[in-house]
């Protein structure tokens, strides 16, 4: 008899948290679409314009750093090396003077997408977490930023390396 | 006399603000009430090894800072509540080893302040404790690294961010009307509302209409206007959580007119790229107990409405794709 009555107060229970969630439901998207609409949006030519100057000027840079090796007698594949290794140093440096997020803050994609950006996002969470000691927190915390790049770019070679295994393209 | 009206309003007697105590961040002391605050930090740090520490060591110095100023020692206290941004408020915890004190830690992410007062109004007034001091604060550099990015990664901030402000504000609340600054007199526990909003960038938004409905009902349930107030300061909407919460009591027939009042927004000045304004439980509790109690203790005020805004989220539940649940707590403080 009780266990009856128990049952019975679990559905209504139910029942009524079903109907309160479809209340908030239909109120919220009325809601959304209003915040939508008075929210700034942020300028995407702006936006685009600096990306497209700022990783620009980052990748020609790049490109005298190997034209300059090239110059002094270095083999073109190992300048372009060595002009990665150049710009991550520099990158990682100019984000523990502070430099790089100020650059980022207004660049974006246009400091992010270049390798100086891994660098930046290597080092930023080393430094950060720098305060929980070398093995949990700038050992654990290092990848929390570029790990998903590292680990989408494992993945998607891998689907590559099979197509060119399989077609031979 | 009735302690309530209504339905969710809680009526106060004895409830005295006997002094605050402001302490702000180096961006804060450049901000538009640089000069208000009773002291500010020279660097994000504030001489320890970690931005944790430095929060925990604010939260000490705001104690004792409005332990002298109302003359005071560690042991007139009978209670000290409050809470920060961090997970399980360690700031605050940790703070109070210092103290012998008990110590009630509340957390309601950015409207801890006011429900911090709230709660000790109500210890004040139903004679449970003679001197309680309400506590909270917030840290930017402890606030970015747990809810957004480490500090120095170059990424876009979207117009519609607001920038954790760092300080902790003190006030001393008492049963007794000497040397009082003000008092509270009403106050309203808010309900969790929750319309969607799902971006974490845009708190302002989402805290918007817990705002409108504890202010909604505080008008409801004490009859009162707005024209009954020298100002109403909401906590951390920022500029556009502010006009959303205009236009969303104009809606349902409460014309604020010119005394709708964001602490967060109020921090700091245009050029210094806070897009909408400050936000973290610091806001309401350093305005209040700098800004808001100087204009109390010139005479300048007669009657304010406090409203603690709220964003119950953590990282976690917003990357699980859960939307912004919301609180706020609002207070009526009057001239003695």
């Amino acid at each position: 008899m009780s266990q009856n009555f128990e049952q019975k107060d679990t559905k209504l229970i139910e029942e009524q948290s079903k109907i309160r969630s479809f209340k908030n439901q239909k109120k919220k998207t009325l809601y959304m679409d209003y915040v939508f609409e008075v929210s700034p949006k942020s300028s995407h030519v702006k936006n685009m314009f600096w990306a497209y100057v700022i990783g620009g000027l980052i990748c020609a840079f790049g490109q005298v750093i190997i034209d300059l090796l090239v110059q002094n007698g270095v083999e073109d594949k190992v300048a372009s090396v060595f002009a990665s290794c150049i710009l991550v140093a520099l990158a990682a440096c100019a984000t523990g003077l502070g430099v790089y997020d100020k650059l980022g803050r207004f660049a974006g994609a246009g400091s992010t997408v270049p390798i100086t950006g891994f660098s930046n996002a290597m080092v930023a969470p080393a430094i950060e977490f720098r305060s929980e000691g070398m093995i949990y927190g700038l050992g654990a915390k290092m990848f929390t930023v570029a790990g998903p790049v590292v680990v989408n770019g494992v993945m998607i070679s891998f689907v590559i390396a099979v197509f060119h295994l399989v077609l031979g393209v | 006399m009735q302690k309530r009206v209504g339905k969710q309003t809680f009526v106060f007697e004895n409830a005295f603000v006997r002094q605050g105590f402001a302490i702000a961040g180096p961006k804060e002391k450049h901000g538009l009430l640089g000069d208000c605050f009773d002291f500010c930090l020279q660097d994000d740090k504030f001489g320890e090894k970690s931005f944790e520490k430095a929060e925990c060591k604010m939260f000490k110095f705001a104690i004792d800072g409005v332990l002298n100023k109302a003359n005071l020692q560690p042991q007139n206290i009978d209670t000290m509540l409050g809470g920060d941004l961090l997970n399980q408020i360690v700031s605050v915890s940790f703070a109070m080893r210092a103290y012998d004190s008990s110590f009630l830690g509340l957390y309601n992410a950015c409207g801890t302040f006011a429900e911090s007062l709230l709660v000790g109004s109500c210890l004040v007034d139903g004679g449970y404790k003679n001197k309680v001091v309400c506590i909270s604060g917030s840290h930017f550099s402890t606030a970015e690294r747990q809810y957004r990015y480490p500090l120095e990664l170059g990424v876009l901030r979207s117009p519609v961010t607001q920038w954790t402000a760092t300080g902790a504000g003190a006030s001393i609340l008492t049963n007794e009307s000497d040397n009082a600054i003000c008092k509270i007199t009403k106050g309203v526990a808010g309900r969790v509302i929750d319309l969607g909003i799902k971006d974490v960038n845009n708190m302002g938004a989402a805290m918007a209409p817990a705002a409108c409905d504890t202010i909604l009902q505080f008008f409801e349930d004490t009859k009162a206007k707005v024209d009954d107030y020298d100002g109403i300061f909401t906590g951390d909407l920022g500029k556009l959580g502010r006009q959303i919460l205009f236009d969303f009591a104009k809606d349902r027939g409460i014309d604020f007119k010119d005394k709708l009042f964001d602490c967060g927004a109020m921090l700091y000045k245009q050029k210094q790229q806070t897009f909408q304004g400050g936000s973290g439980a610091a806001c309401s509790a350093i305005v209040f107990n700098s800004y808001i109690l100087n204009k109390f203790k010139q005479k300048k005020y007669k009657k304010i409405l406090l409203v603690g805004t709220g964003a119950l989220l953590s990282p976690l539940t917003s990357f699980q794709g859960e939307s912004v649940p919301c609180i706020a707590h609002c207070l009526e403080v009057c001239s003695c």
